[in-house]
């Protein structure tokens, strides 16, 4: 009876439905093979395919909780994809020495986020409104940085990041492992965890009970903007250029829905990480479904936009109300 | 001196502030655009400001009185595309009478919305996740329709984009025409029915409006579908523009109409603007792009920029006197 309560019941039984459905429907699904000392298969394809989103969704998941929102987040990929190409250049040697053309494109990041940070915390803008302004501008200025072209990098090292295989798993699940590892054990093993939660639930009483609400607003903002650069590189590393006009285009919806799925409440608060880790994975399952099943890959986002009219209305009090209101209706009715 | 300075503060607090600001910053770009570009202030350019904004005049026309009720809208670039899209559905496979077309466009748009409305209001769901969802909804239809665009070419939707309205000299289109109208209609709704103040209360306070007494529910409802409606209207004149439908059409239109609102003085966070901002937030925006289209040096991306810049700095202009206005009282 427990085990139905608890919060990850929900995300991981639409997950196992899914990939049930893809054992049925998809032949070959759970088939993995081990192929010049590395591993195959369709699992480790979505997995691979999911880590940039799984990354900015654990970011979001901390600004949700705190009763934020960030949409810069696919401007602040393409920033940071487009700056690592940059310093690297076109040539198979790298302009930059590649660490510090990654540290540039990082820290690239951390200033978007910085700036959103100052913008909620330091200003008390809304969240959403903040954002926007480097939703708006952040593309144009990567688009600025690279006069409007698509840069290739023709640097392998670089690639590893994207495609490299390390004990024959894909290099981009560890980043992402040790990321959620880092984030988890920061959030459960030190104050932060319910530092945050408290902001989220009540933002006034936690700063009337001593808490830096502006200091916890600001880390979060940050935060997310280092994921979603982290995210930025792997995706550029994966398609081998930086493209700033298409480079992360609706991550952030993606990243959001992530975080919804995973059963964080948009209204803040209690979070769960492993929740988002589990969204994000939920929405790769589902594109690659479609993709297998033969359909056309556009029903992807009415799919997506029905998942996410269910999960609301199955958060909604209201709706619950309703719903406990006619099933009590049709049992009276009955006796 | 000092009751200068007094005098200049109830100025600055006073409703018609931010507005003023955006008409003089309108003033400022077309002049600077006069002076640096021989032709630039011609009657005809102000003109097509107006035909090639036409729609996004509709939208933000729309958005403010979501805005205004403390909201916001995503869904509406969406829903513009799935009416060009249905329209030339209608129009090039089932060979139906354009005005019927157009009927049965506005009223999908207005019903998408009030569905969005009923679910904010009912179910007390956030108006950005619905009307996100509602985004991917109208995109995903559209190319479940057709993946390529279908191009028009009824006679009624051909005249509409060749007609031209003489007027002072110069002439516009059918379509910036409609959008005035819009405007104009909205602007009354707005400030002369019940329905109006009802916008600016719910925007207010909601928990006052619903004790006062007003129809809360009914007003958040209508609000959205009349959003919906805007948005299926920038369709249809969009439709007439381009004559063709396409899934991939206006893309972003929604940033664009959010930032005309802003830039028009409506405060985000609801109750406080004029619906006639919309105009002038969308011409500003209309300005910088033709400014960039004559200097012809700048790039595309300068505009995004310069709209990002201007967003933070009416944000922040904002921002500084609710916190004044929060110190006095």
């Amino acid at each position: 009876m427990n085990s139905v309560r608890h919060p990850l019941f929900r995300p991981l039984a639409a997950l196992v439905l899914l990939l049930l459905v893809d054992l049925l429907l998809v032949p070959g699904f759970f088939h993995l093979e081990i192929k010049d000392g590395h591993l195959y298969g369709s699992l480790i394809d979505i997995a691979n395919r999911a880590a940039p989103l799984v990354l900015a969704a654990l970011g979001m998941t901390l600004v949700i909780a705190t009763r934020g929102i960030d949409i810069s987040v696919g401007a602040v990929v393409a920033i940071s994809g487009t700056v690592a190409a940059m310093l690297i250049g076109g040539a198979s040697t790298a302009d930059t020495p590649m660490a510090w053309a990654l540290c540039a494109a990082m820290g690239a990041a951390l200033l978007c986020g910085a700036w959103n940070g100052l913008l909620v915390a330091g200003l008390g803008l809304q969240p959403i409104v903040a954002t926007l302004i480097l939703m708006v501008a952040g593309r144009g200025l990567a688009q600025l940085f690279t006069d409007g072209q698509i840069l290739t990098v023709y640097y392998k090292p670089f690639f590893f990041l994207g495609s490299g295989y390390l004990f024959g798993l894909p290099f981009s699940l560890y980043i992402v492992g040790a990321v959620f590892l880092a984030t988890a054990l920061l959030m459960r093993k030190t104050a932060l965890g319910l530092f945050i939660q408290a902001v989220g639930i009540n933002p006034v009483a936690a700063r009337l009970a001593g808490l830096k609400t502006a200091v916890l607003v600001f880390f979060v903002y940050v935060f997310c903007s280092a994921c979603a650069g982290l995210a930025g590189l792997m995706i550029s590393a994966n398609i081998k250029s930086a493209d700033a006009n298409n480079a992360g285009l609706l991550l952030e919806l993606d990243a959001i829905l992530a975080v919804t799925l995973g059963g964080t409440s948009l209204a803040g608060g209690k979070f769960s990480l492993a929740g988002s880790v589990i969204g994000a994975l939920i929405i790769q399952t589902l594109t690659y479904t479609i993709y297998s099943l033969g359909l056309p890959p556009e029903v992807n986002m009415v799919v997506k936009s029905v998942v996410v009219f269910l999960v609301c209305l199955s958060q909604s009090a209201e709706f619950k109300n309703m719903w406990r209101a006619l099933r009590a209706n049709k049992q009276g009715g009955a006796a | 001196m000092s009751g200068m300075i007094l005098r200049g503060r109830a100025w600055m607090a006073s409703p018609y502030f931010t507005s003023l600001v955006t008409v003089l910053l309108l003033a400022v770009l077309l002049a600077a655009g006069g002076v640096a570009y021989p032709g630039f202030l011609s009657l005809q350019v102000l003109f097509n400001l107006l035909i090639d904004n036409a729609f996004l005049l509709v939208i933000a026309v729309g958005m403010s009185f979501v805005i205004l009720s403390g909201g916001i809208d995503l869904s509406v670039g969406s829903v513009l595309a799935l009416t060009t899209m249905v329209s030339a559905w209608l129009l090039q496979s089932w060979h139906l009478p354009p005005l019927l077309v157009i009927v049965i466009a506005l009223a999908l748009g207005a019903g998408f919305g009030a569905a969005m409305g009923a679910m904010i209001h009912y179910f007390k769901l956030q108006p950005f996740i619905v009307t996100l969802a509602g985004m991917f909804l109208a995109r995903g239809l559209c190319y479940l329709i057709s993946i390529n665009s279908i191009t028009i070419d009824d006679p009624l939707y051909v005249a509409m984009s060749q007609t031209q309205l003489p007027i002072l000299g110069g002439f516009i289109s059918p379509g910036a025409l409609i959008a005035l109208l819009t405007l104009a209609a909205a602007i009354y709704v707005a400030h002369c029915t019940p329905f109006g103040r009802a916008i600016y209360a719910v925007g207010g306070s909601e928990q006052s409006a619903l004790m006062m007494g007003l129809r809360v529910g009914r007003t958040k409802v209508l609000i959205y579908a009349f959003s919906g409606f805007c948005a299926a209207l920038a369709g249809v004149l969009f439709s007439f523009y381009m004559l063709s439908g396409y899934g991939l059409h206006a893309q972003g239109t929604e940033l664009d109409a959010i930032a005309a609102v802003v830039i028009g003085g409506t405060l985000l966070s609801g109750g406080y603007g004029y619906v006639a901002g919309s105009l002038s937030g969308v011409l500003v925006l209309g300005t910088i792009q033709t400014l960039i289209a004559f200097d012809g040096t700048l790039s595309s991306w300068w505009t995004k920029i310069v709209i990002g810049g201007l967003l933070f700095v009416f944000c922040v202009v904002q921002r500084l006197m609710a916190l004044g206005a929060g110190r006095k009282t």
